[in-house]
């Protein structure tokens, strides 16, 4: 069984993003750039079912410029069996991207198609359900669990109400929550062996893939801020300012 | 002129109440017309509450027993169905529910997603959030395709209740896929009100320090008929269940009042409740950034200052 894991290179998490002062973008020059965190869960995901001997081989795909490389090799350090790059100078939007993937499907014909819920730079949320539609199959999203039966996945699912448990028939795409597991950490001599694992660059425009970039980004904008309130020495100078205000 | 179709989130025979929401975000679009689709096995006490919201034109049923459950891979192709009798618009809130049915109707129609609508501007450009609401953007999408979105429902109120509009059934005849079934919902259910609708809630965070401890977060709550929710911290720690978690990756809410307490302020954590209308904190830490946004600050032991909360309040 063959896994294909989606692994898409944002601004490191722990980077306070600042939107530049003309509005035309944010800062991204000499910020760290890493793995999409809830990626990395994905891809952990399916090395876990790689190692339970469920999936024979891991396959990590990014569409990015051509400077993505040691992002993949991150990948490949953590133990995919081979990576695609997909080169492309520009940002692809989340209908394109799935476009994309889906080209990826149909060259390697993968069970299973794990990619994270959302990327944290575009907050989008959408790739991996737009993937399953036009791939025509099913989608386990926001994933906490996930258990492989012959050719159907039970997926646990984090939703609004609780939790969600699914069953699904494979191949199918599965997106990953923050709880379905804690990402290993990438040893040194990983890093060395991944520099002669497979690393495969397709030319993004060779994928012959028809752009859904619909949507045009037109100012970027600080978010607006809460001022600072006030500090209340007691329990009973706050309830008495919250009475006043009407709330209690 | 916009004909926008807003698809219904329901539970248990009750409609969220984030439809509302999205139904003041589509009026913000100077609709022609505001339609609901309610999707169910049986959706007829969803539809007659969906037909009372205020700005709503009609209620679009479509009955079956498939639809029990909210499978986007099943709902998708039926939305899709009736989206294409001239809609313009299909929106759905930016809940759990919303975001798995969302983009796959826009996949499936060929056209792209603005998530997160956080404000209109007009009935194709909107803002919206993006690094977890460090920065917000104005997108502009093509006024000739369809638009499908969902609403940041906390940025908005729900839409009243004064309305009547005419319930229909629609047939859909699409094929629905049997490649994704339902098994349970297992959700913590309680007598609270509903943390995502909540006018108050009282959240306990890292502080708490233990599943036990937040039995003080739970009767200060009962005590002032608030919801509770908790940090990812708290979560992570095992205090409480994660569907209680506030924040970017847990429910992004905005009450009336909101109370956190032992919860230092991480920025995924703030970005949750800062459409709240008044943030109370409590922490021992009187640096934390908690203290940044809150509306009324008070130092000290969360322990000590919750008995004499109730006792004020008594």
């Amino acid at each position: 069984m063959k896994i294909l894991v989606g692994y898409k290179r944002v601004v490191d998490y722990n980077v306070r993003v600042q939107v530049k002062p003309d509005g035309s973008g944010v800062v991204t020059d000499g910020v760290k750039l890493s793995a999409n965190p809830f990626d990395d869960i994905a891809l952990e995901e399916a090395l876990r079912l790689r190692e339970k001997g469920i999936a024979t081989e891991v396959i990590v795909a990014t569409i990015a410029p051509a400077d993505a490389q040691a992002h993949l090799r991150n990948g490949l350090a953590m133990g995919a069996n081979r990576a695609i790059h997909v080169v492309t100078p520009n940002a692809v939007q989340p209908l394109t991207a799935a476009r994309a993937l889906l080209k990826l499907i149909e060259k390697e014909q993968p069970h299973i198609v794990i990619l994270g819920k959302q990327a944290i730079d575009d907050d989008c949320n959408q790739t991996g359900q737009m993937l399953a539609a036009l791939w025509n199959r099913p989608q386990a999203t926001f994933a906490s669990a996930v258990e492989i039966a012959g050719d159907k996945a039970k997926v646990t699912r984090e939703v609004d109400a609780g939790l969600e448990t699914i069953e699904v028939d494979l191949p199918a795409v599965i997106t990953t929550d923050l709880r379905l597991n804690e990402p290993r950490f990438i040893k040194l001599p990983d890093i060395m062996k991944a520099k002669s694992k497979p690393l495969e660059t397709i030319d993004f425009a060779s994928l012959g893939v028809e752009s859904g970039d619909f949507l045009k980004t037109t100012t970027y904008a600080p978010p607006a801020k809460r001022s600072k309130g006030v500090m209340v020495k007691d329990a009973a100078e706050l309830v008495a300012a919250l009475k006043t205000k009407g709330l209690l | 002129m916009a004909k926008i179709l807003i698809i219904a989130e329901h539970l248990n025979g009750k409609l969220n109440a984030s439809t509302a929401r999205c139904v003041t975000c589509a009026k913000d679009m100077k609709a022609k017309s505001i339609d609901v689709i309610v999707l169910s096995d049986n959706p007829t006490a969803v539809a007659a509450e969906a037909a009372k919201i205020d700005g709503v034109s009609k209620v679009l049923t479509v009955s079956n027993a498939a639809n029990a459950h909210p499978l986007a891979a099943i709902y998708a192709p039926q939305i899709v169905d009736v989206a294409r009798n001239g809609y313009t618009h299909v929106l759905a809130p930016s809940t759990t529910f919303g975001k798995d049915v969302a983009p796959r109707v826009a996949a499936l129609l060929g056209v792209a997603q603005v998530s997160d609508i956080m404000k209109v501007e007009d009935a194709h450009t909107f803002q919206r959030p993006i690094y977890a609401g460090n920065a917000i953007i104005t997108v502009e999408a093509p006024a000739d395709k369809t638009l499908v979105a969902t609403v940041r429902t906390a940025s908005y109120a729900a839409a009243g209740s004064g309305g009547n509009a005419p319930v229909e059934t629609v047939n859909v005849s699409v094929e629905l896929p049997t490649h994704t079934r339902f098994i349970e919902l297992s959700g913590a259910k309680s007598d609270r009100p509903d943390l995502q609708g909540a006018s108050r809630v009282v959240s306990g965070g890292r502080g708490v320090g233990s599943a036990e401890n937040f039995a003080v977060i739970f009767k200060l709550a009962d005590k002032i008929g608030a919801a509770v929710g908790a940090s990812r911290a708290a979560v992570d720690a095992g205090y409480v269940p994660s569907d209680l978690q506030v924040g970017q990756t847990g429910k992004i809410i905005a009450p009336e009042l909101y109370m956190a307490i032992g919860i230092s302020g991480a920025i995924q954590h703030l970005t949750g409740i800062k459409d709240a209308g008044t943030i109370v904190a409590i922490n021992k830490d009187g640096e934390a950034p908690i203290f940044e946004v809150a509306d009324f600050g008070l130092v000290g032991d969360l322990f000590k200052i919750i008995p004499e909360l109730e006792q004020a309040l008594s």
